[in-house]
């Protein structure tokens, strides 16, 4: 049952990032290089309807959180060396089995990258565990839980934020 | 060419992506994520050739090369665009990205080889993370998880560094 509502969720979230054309390396590197911010406005779209969502079943006690946990060195690290890569390929790993289903078969390179890439990963994450992954630990921290105000609080900021960058980047026609 | 110019808003994709993503985690209590699928991935194509190297290393003990939740849904993915792109007639076998090609040229093996190499890349760091755009950045941002927006923003940072590198005073 939940191979079936992960391939259902697939489905649809596969759905809509090609209606919403975020499938696609021109649009990917049209947000890094600061000309075309379709991939913006989809994320950002997302996060605001998702985190109110979350957040309000959260509070009926329907849902739990999941949270990753705050690990400077590797957040850091990893998400600068996951940018440069991205710049280089154009896809992301959701986005590249996505633009496989809409034929853009550069991505079979992107995926086949992928998965080398995590293999390579398996061989250094021992080292990796004694070092990087020891640099600025947190644990499980969230906007709200270090701000010490109410959730609703923090969300309203955001959402008033994302929706100012939205703004912006529809007045400069990006 | 108009067939490649239909498409929704992404205001509208992205908002509805959101309640699907919140019906994700209401229905089978899952965030969206897709990295470690390709961890899971590669263990089952090392199986093939090296059962013991995947035995034994303990990343690929901490996520095991099996069928989960995430593995389906990353299949998922790829249908439903695959769906979407016939319905809509946006489907184009396409080896050469438009922008690629204005800038390196049509070789596709040019393109072959910075995908794979771009790709290797951005997967080690996307573990190293502990996510992708995906698990960080849509499923951690809208949880306002720290390592959330740290790393989303780290993502955007290296990709705008590589991007200028890339395409220079273009």
């Amino acid at each position: 049952m939940e191979l079936f509502f992960g391939l259902i969720t697939g489905v649809l979230f596969g759905f809509l990032l090609q209606r919403g054309q975020v499938l696609r390396y021109d649009k990917q590197l049209g947000a890094l290089r600061l000309k075309d911010m379709t991939i913006v406005k989809f994320m950002l779209s997302h996060i605001m309807v998702a985190m109110v969502g979350i957040y309000l079943l959260n509070d009926l006690g329907l849902v739990k959180l999941s949270l990753k946990a705050t690990i400077l060195g590797a957040n850091i690290l990893g998400g600068l060396i996951f940018g440069l890569g991205w710049g280089l390929v154009g896809y992301c790993p959701g986005t590249s089995v996505g633009a496989v289903g809409e034929g853009r078969l550069d991505a079979l390179w992107a995926i086949a990258g992928m998965l080398a890439g995590a293999a390579i990963f398996a061989r250094c994450y021992d080292a990796l565990l004694g070092t990087v992954y020891t640099w600025g630990v947190y644990g499980k921290l969230t906007l709200p839980g270090v701000l010490g105000v109410s959730h609703w609080l923090v969300i309203m900021v955001l959402l008033a934020v994302f929706a100012a960058v939205l703004r912006f980047i529809e007045r400069k026609g990006l | 060419m108009p067939s490649q110019t239909k498409g929704w808003s992404p205001y509208l994709a992205g908002a509805l992506s959101g309640l699907v993503s919140v019906g994700s985690v209401l229905v089978a209590g899952k965030y969206l994520g897709a990295s470690t699928t390709f961890v899971r991935g590669a263990g089952m194509a090392e199986q093939l050739y090296a059962p013991d190297v995947v035995a034994t290393l303990s990343y690929y003990l901490k996520e095991k090369p099996v069928f989960d939740w995430q593995f389906l849904f990353v299949c998922g993915i790829a249908l439903g665009a695959y769906l979407a792109a016939q319905l809509s007639g946006d489907f184009k076998v396409q080896l050469v990205p438009d922008s690629w090609k204005a800038r390196f040229g049509p070789s596709p093996w040019l393109r072959g080889v910075a995908a794979f190499a771009g790709g290797a890349v951005a997967m080690f760091g996307a573990r190293l993370a502990d996510g992708c755009p995906s698990g960080h950045g849509l499923s951690g941002m809208s949880q306002m998880a720290i390592s959330g927006y740290v790393a989303g923003a780290c993502f955007f940072a290296g990709g705008i560094v590589m991007a200028r590198l890339l395409y220079r005073g273009k």
